[in-house]
């Protein structure tokens, strides 16, 4: 499904990636935990074609395509799915109409017929069950006055619509109290259906308690210092980061 | 510019107008100051970044008389929603009643020639507010339009009466054989309790150089609802100056959209004059232009009485190498306590070559005042772009769905559903959204 080899990126003359090797096979749930600014952010930008980033060397299959290859839009109609840390707010746009032509430009993409108008609110009905959203937030401008859980809640309901093959969490759990952690988390869960595959990216491991990891990875200085399944997670909470450092044999304090 | 005067000057040997009325005193004052200040250059604080001087300088006619403008030249300018519509025609500056078409009672809407009403009861309003747009314009352009005022029109919209008919005012200019300089200009006196809208559009027909220098005047009374609806959608030798000056002498709400999408060099003067205490005054202007179209906007609140209420928002998209300019002044006399005036610009540029001048003018003499002012110049959000492509969203239909939702909060503004819809056609259409 996702294939990276030896990934390579910068923003300006940082160099953030320096080689990413990372398989996730359908159905799976992977997890990437990582201190503050150890690229895991960056790694998400670059999977969906953020172009403030260039990627320096390596290689990303997607569904056997060249992802890199790839615009932002087509990236996303071949199945892959951003959701961003920061959601941005558009005045102007309601949640409805743009999903309505998100889902219409995946359709035009695989060269199907636009959804009509009857199966496309029946569509959105059930998935606004999924993340216990209400259509009052969707008729409203795009995450405009949206409480953080209310936007979060909003991504995942936007997952749910276009149904992707791959989907990333940047830090959803990110500005979440525990409830709309919850609520998200379910949603997520309800997504999981075998062949759906998703890369988790978070600072915490509070978020894996509700999306259990079949794979958990630390990111560090731009690369996958460790890997092991969700108990690994469990052992992150509980000795901190340090203890990845003191595995490099890295000082503690530095 | 010797020619622009030599012409009105004989056309005012030919048609000689003589007695001590309020319209001759305006003609008398607008040939002083138009000698004395000529046409405004660029060296003219007001007319800065708008070189009006150039255009006007070509060998224009000034043919008021003979036009050869039908009733299916008319058909062909018409705007939606005018089936249910007062249309009046305007043909090189002078009202046609022949063209135009009148569904209002007469105790609803009169329509008379300036000259006409001062004949009438009219006379004191006429006396007492025509050339009044000359105290903020002290220049060569508003005072040629004064020089013509007598053959301007006169509108009333009666106490009390809520039109159920808005009124569509088309001014043509006729420039099939001849570059044309037309000089409208109107009075309109809105009664107290009244309600009415009026939607104006300038039409150019054929493919001469064309120059519109329209004032209209608007007086409005206690307890009355102006909506006014400019669409500026002409060719590039389509050039225009228009004033619209908007009294409120009673306690009163008016409500103005500007759209703009073509047209040579345009500029729009607005000013709201808030004389009475508690008025509520809504500008709002949309200017979506490319090529090379020159679009100004110079907006003036003055806030005389205490306790009103403005709001302005401009809104820009400004593409390949056209210009925009905005200036918005706001006053605050000294007697104007608890008002409440808000401003604010906003444009996003497409193209390298597109230029924005924008300036926000605030002179406040009272102390217990709220205003703000705000003006921003950008490209498209870049994150917001980003955003809409990585759901699948492709890069042009995702910049066209911003811009439109940039633009729609104008659009919704306009209370009139066929000239909304129409407008949100035209928009979406400049900017390539599928609506």
């Amino acid at each position: 499904m996702l294939s990276i080899k030896n990934l390579q990126a910068r923003i300006e003359e940082k160099e953030i990636l320096k080689g990413i090797n990372l398989d996730i096979k359908p159905g799976e749930v992977h997890a990437i935990m990582g201190p503050n600014g150890s690229g895991k952010s960056t790694l998400a930008s670059v999977l969906a074609g953020r172009s403030d980033y260039e990627v320096t060397g390596g290689e990303v299959e997607f569904n056997g395509k060249d992802l890199l290859e790839l615009s932002p839009e087509d990236r996303s109609r071949e199945g892959l799915f951003l959701a961003f840390q920061y959601p941005i707010e558009i005045p102007g746009v309601s949640t409805t109409n743009f999903i309505k032509t998100a889902v219409n430009e995946v359709r035009k993409y695989k060269g199907q017929d636009p959804m009509d108008a009857v199966e496309f609110l029946k569509k959105m009905k059930e998935k606004m069950k999924l993340v216990e959203i209400d259509q009052s937030l969707l008729t409203r401008s795009l995450n405009e006055g949206f409480s953080g859980g209310e936007k979060k809640r909003n991504e995942i309901f936007q997952m749910a619509m276009l149904e992707p093959s791959l989907a990333i969490l940047d830090e959803t759990d990110s500005g979440l109290d525990i409830d709309a952690l919850r609520i998200v988390a379910e949603g997520v869960n309800k997504l999981r259906d075998g062949n759906r595959s998703f890369l988790v990216i978070t600072h915490y491991q509070r978020l894996l308690d509700y999306i259990v990891p079949d794979y958990v990875h630390v990111l560090y200085k731009g690369k996958i210092v460790k890997s092991g399944g969700k108990e690994l997670a469990l052992e992150l909470e509980e000795k901190g980061y340090d203890f990845i450092k003191e595995e490099l044999g890295e000082s503690v304090e530095a | 510019m010797s020619d622009v005067k030599e012409l009105i000057k004989n056309k005012i040997e030919a048609t000689p107008f003589s007695g001590n009325g309020s319209l001759q005193a305006l003609l008398k004052t607008g040939l002083q100051v138009l000698e004395q200040e000529g046409i405004p250059t660029v060296k003219h604080e007001e007319w800065k970044y708008t070189r009006i001087a150039s255009v006007l300088n070509k060998n224009y006619h000034y043919a008021v008389e003979k036009t050869g403008v039908s009733k299916t030249d008319v058909d062909v300018v018409r705007l939606p929603g005018y089936e249910s519509a007062n249309e009046l025609v305007f043909v090189n500056g002078v009202y046609h009643a022949e063209l135009s078409k009148i569904l209002s009672p007469k105790d609803e809407l009169d329509i008379l020639t300036l000259s006409e009403a001062v004949k009438t009861d009219y006379k004191a309003i006429v006396d007492k507010h025509l050339g009044h747009s000359a105290q903020y314009h002290k220049d060569g352009i508003n005072a040629m339009n004064n020089v013509l005022a007598y053959e301007g029109l006169f509108i009333s919209v009666k106490k009390n009466k809520k039109l159920s008919n808005p009124v569509y005012c088309y001014y043509i200019n006729d420039a099939r054989s001849a570059k044309i300089l037309s000089q409208p200009r109107t009075l309109i006196h809105v009664g107290a309790n009244a309600e009415v809208f009026f939607v104006e559009e300038e039409i150019t027909l054929g493919t001469d150089d064309s120059f519109i220098n329209r004032i209209a005047e608007i007086v409005v009374e206690d307890n009355a609802q102006l909506h006014i609806y400019k669409i500026q959608n002409e060719d590039s030798h389509s050039n225009c100056v228009k004033t619209t000056h908007i009294r409120q002498i009673g306690v009163s709400k008016v409500n103005s959209v500007t759209l703009t999408l073509n047209g040579g060099m345009i500029r729009n003067n607005l000013n709201f004059i808030l004389e009475a205490p508690g008025c509520e005054s809504h500008m709002y202007g949309l200017y979506c232009v490319k090529g090379e179209t020159h679009i100004d906007n110079h907006t003036i609140v003055d806030n005389v009485q205490p306790n009103s209420f403005s709001n302005e928002l401009y809104k820009g998209i400004i593409d390949e190498k056209a210009t925009a300019v905005f200036n918005g002044k706001i006053f605050v006399r000294q007697d104007a306590q608890k008002t409440n005036a808000y401003q604010s610009n906003k444009n996003v540029l497409l193209s390298n070559e597109a230029t924005v001048n924008t300036k926000p003018q605030l002179e406040i003499f009272a102390d217990d005042v709220k205003c703000s002012h705000g003006c921003t110049v950008g490209r498209l959000d870049e994150e917001a772009l980003f955003y809409l492509r990585a759901r699948g969203v492709g890069e042009k239909a995702a910049k066209a769905l911003l811009l439109y939702a940039f633009a729609g909060e104008i659009l919704d503004k306009i209370e009139l559903e066929p000239i909304r819809k129409y407008a949100e056609e035209i928009i979406a259409e400049r900017l390539d959204f599928d609506l």
